[in-house]
């Protein structure tokens, strides 16, 4: 046929039709995901969450124990509902490292008074540099560092109860 | 009371479109078979100004209601708030999906009045079978707002306060740029109906081009505008410092407006010449088709954007509906018909028809290459990657296509019709690539500036000349308006890309973080920070920083803002301007660094406003050929009835 290529646009226009309407019935993933999953933990030194407390490095990461780092703030309000299961965690043993970002010492000692003192180190990262290193787009989001400072594991959001099993197997199996 | 009214007007514009389709089906049927013209076709035009006067009823009153913040329509409480500034609460009618498509239709309804009303020029079954695909897109756009978004839509009880408008589009900028747009993708609407009825007839000469031509250009004019007014509100607002990003939702702009443009240029062949039949009619349904997916892709919220103010899935799949009627069923009308249309005028490779359709692939090229980079993230995620595309493609991609057409139009306007010689033009071509070589030169010497931006200056500067050549060996007075109208847009482009040059090429930026009294220096000023202050306005409050500019005949303070919006929360970086005849400087005040010390991000982009003033320019020369096309036609017409006349007399006596 000689005018095979008026129906051209057509064709183009039923492949655009069949990827837009595959693409309308498939369920939104709105979570930005960490590239990081599996690669070491980037380098940081921040200060502790006071002037006189310890620093904390990535280096203290990678001595043979798993643990959790849970990048949070105080004037993050799910990083309240978190609280509780952040304190269950600890109590099962999972050591926890926290990153506080754009935040204060003062504000930091008044929500580990009022809402309990989960970490076992806390670092403070008043430009998000190092949360932005490590792929989070947002508070709190948690991950599962091995004991050989790989990144195993990312949890978007808040932790919730449900969720207290599944993060600490993800612990377990990071040793 | 008023919200019913509106629906009401709304129902009962749907019955009248409903009405003008039948009488416009009837009307091509019975008189393509016995010359007898069927009772009810009649009825097409008044239909069509009657539904224009409802829809613009339903539109009054949504403003209306907006005026007086009724909360008991669910509409406004969800998207104003008693507080909100007068203009705003008018502008939150059309800042949401219900009350834009509402704006949407109203305009649509309002143009097929105009052409019921106005367009003589064609035969009547050509007009029925235009008025007919009219009142065809029409229903599709009322079902919509009828069924999945009415704006009417009552609440019980009442809200006490209203959520309030999205604060970035608390803006003047707001209250033009989509109704600019939409001006735009309905005239592309009423063009695309010409050419149905052109393929339905069997009419693709150069009268359809004709009467196309006026809708095209003002769809094109308004398309300039609302893109260029888009492109400096996000530039002021967003507080990126950038005038285009790429992004998913401006290339849903972008794209009508460059098939517009083909189509500008292939509908004055068609129309000067009887040339390129067959790929005018492509480019008619192209052009609308783009605007379709433009608003597809700003309303289904498929593409992740930064845009993404008003995104309903439901709604998206009901637009890909609408979507698959129109576009499809114009792309399979053209695959039916457009192979039995007679071949147009045959003309040499050197001619002003070559020099065009050399612009007309270009320009296609480009808007391959837009739609690509867009639809591309859509179909990989269909494959299960994510990627993002962005400036490093575009840019570099787009300019195989812009350079070469640029560099054709410094000589396509000066050749003549049909068949012409490089070497009648041998003067100017002479002259025009003179100052392209000795600008190229400079530039390369003088500045640092990349590949591009030299390029795109040398450019400007040789067809800020070139575009005026076609006066020479005309007399002024006698130069057609329609011809000052070309000149004075390409002209305009000339102006916009040396901005676009100029921006990329020479911005200074500065990123900082200062104390109170500490300065810094950004391209010919000196910043000094004086103090950041609390602030307070209607619905929002702020910090504040007063900065001292000095330095470069200038000493004046800027208040750049960081605005914390209540209702709905949400906070924002207000720019703060200072615009001088040579450039624009450019601040923003970012977050409190610690020990004082205030993040402040500076720039100084020279000649950026080009790019606007440009953009101002085209639109100018849109419109002054739009007059100057409609006095020719409405002239010959006269001369015609006038000769008519004096035949009729003559065969009397």
């Amino acid at each position: 046929m000689k005018k095979l290529w008026l129906i051209i646009p057509l064709m183009l226009f039923a492949l655009f039709l069949g990827v837009a309407a595959y693409q309308l019935t498939q369920p939104r993933d709105t979570l930005v995901r960490s590239t990081m999953i599996g690669k070491p933990l980037p380098a940081f030194d921040l200060p502790g969450a006071t002037d006189d407390a310890p620093r904390v490095a990535s280096g203290m990461f990678a001595d043979g124990q798993p643990r959790l780092l849970n990048v949070w703030a105080t004037w993050c309000v799910p990083c309240i509902a978190e609280a509780p299961q952040l304190e269950e965690l600890a109590k099962r043993g999972v050591p926890i490292v926290g990153i506080a970002i754009r935040d204060e010492p003062e504000a930091i000692a008044q929500f580990l008074e009022q809402y309990g003192d989960p970490y076992a180190a806390i670092a403070r990262d008043d430009i998000a540099e190092v949360q932005l290193a490590l792929g989070s787009s947002g508070v709190p989001e948690t991950f599962v560092i091995d004991g050989k400072g790989i990144i195993r594991h990312q949890h978007i959001g808040d932790i919730r109860e449900s969720d207290v099993d599944e993060i600490y197997a993800k612990w377990e199996a990071a040793k | 009371m008023i919200a019913e009214i509106g629906l009401a007007a709304l129902w009962l514009a749907a019955g009248l479109c409903a009405l003008q389709f039948i009488a416009g089906v009837l009307g091509v049927r019975e008189a393509g078979a016995d010359g007898a013209v069927h009772p009810v076709s009649a009825l097409a035009r008044p239909a069509a100004v009657v539904q224009g006067l409802l829809l613009l009823v339903a539109f009054a009153c949504l403003l209306r209601v907006f005026a007086v913040t009724d909360l008991s329509v669910a509409l406004v409480a969800d998207n104003s708030h008693v507080d909100k500034p007068f203009i705003y609460r008018l502008s939150a009618a059309w800042g949401n999906h219900e009350g834009s498509m509402l704006l949407w239709v109203t305009i649509l309804g309002l143009s097929g009045g105009l052409v019921a009303l106005f367009e003589r020029r064609m035969d009547d079954r050509f007009m029925k079978a235009v008025l007919a695909a009219q009142a065809f897109i029409a229903l599709g756009f009322l079902a919509f707002l009828l069924f999945s978004s009415n704006p009417f839509a009552r609440l019980n009880p009442p809200a006490d306060f209203g959520a309030g408008l999205n604060p970035l589009l608390q803006d003047i900028g707001l209250a033009f740029h989509p109704p600019t747009l939409y001006l735009g993708y309905v005239g592309l609407s009423v063009a695309f109906s010409f050419v149905v009825a052109g393929l339905v007839t069997r009419q693709a000469g150069p009268e359809l081009a004709r009467v196309m031509r006026p809708w095209v250009l003002a769809a094109w004019v308004a398309l300039t505008l609302g893109i260029a007014a888009g492109s400096y509100w996000a530039y002021y607002e967003l507080g990126w410092g950038g005038w285009w990003f790429w992004d998913p939702v401006e290339n849903a702009s972008l794209m009508p407006w460059l098939a517009a443009t083909a189509l500008l240029h292939s509908v004055s062949v068609l129309a000067a010449r009887d040339a390129l039949r067959t790929w005018t009619i492509m480019l008619g349904v192209v052009a609308f088709s783009m605007s379709m997916v433009g608003t597809f892709l700003v309303r289904s919220g498929i593409l992740t954007s930064v845009h993404a103010f008003a995104v309903d899935p439901e709604r998206g799949a009901f637009i890909l509906g609408l979507l698959a009627i129109y576009v499809g069923g114009g792309f399979g009308l053209f695959a039916l018909r457009a192979g039995a249309l007679a071949e147009g005028k045959r003309f040499a490779l050197v001619s002003r028809e070559g020099a065009l359709v050399f612009n007309n692939v270009m320009l296609s090229g480009i808007l391959a290459v837009v739609l690509l980079g867009t639809l591309y993230p859509l179909a990989a995620e269909a494959l299960g990657t994510r990627v993002s595309i962005g400036p490093p493609y575009y840019n570099p991609v787009s300019a195989i296509f812009a350079v070469p057409m640029l560099l054709v139009l410094l000589v396509g306007p000066l050749l003549r019709w049909k068949r012409d010689s490089l070497s009648r033009i041998a003067v100017p071509l002479a002259i025009v690539g003179a100052l392209l070589a000795a600008s190229v030169t400079v530039l390369v010497l003088f500045t640092d500036a990349g590949v591009l931006p030299v390029l795109g200056l040398a450019i400007a500067v040789a067809l800020a000349l070139a575009s005026w050549l076609p006066l020479r060996g005309r007399k002024l007075k006698r130069v057609p308006l329609a011809l000052w109208g070309s000149m004075l847009a390409h002209f305009g482009v000339a102006v916009s890309l040396a901005g676009m040059a100029s921006e990329t090429a020479f911005s200074i930026e500065r990123l900082v973080a200062v104390e109170a009294g500490e300065s810094v220096a950004v391209g010919p000023y000196q910043v000094t920070l004086q103090e950041v202050d609390p602030v307070a306005g209607p619905n929002w409050t702020a910090l504040e920083g007063r900065l001292a500019i000095t330095g470069g005949g200038v000493d004046t303070v800027l208040r750049p803002q960081a605005r914390y919006f209540t209702d709905p929360p949400q906070s924002t970086s207000e720019s703060a301007l200072l615009t001088r005849w040579d450039g624009q400087f450019y601040a923003i005040l970012g977050d409190a660094a610690g020990e004082g010390r205030w993040q402040l991000r500076l720039w100084w982009k020279p000649f950026v406003t080009l790019i606007w003033y440009g953009a101002l320019l085209i639109a100018l020369g849109g419109l002054l050929s739009i007059f100057g096309h409609l006095r020719a036609s409405a002239r010959s017409r006269r001369i015609r009835e006038e000769v008519a006349r004096r035949r009729a007399e003559k065969a009397l006596l």
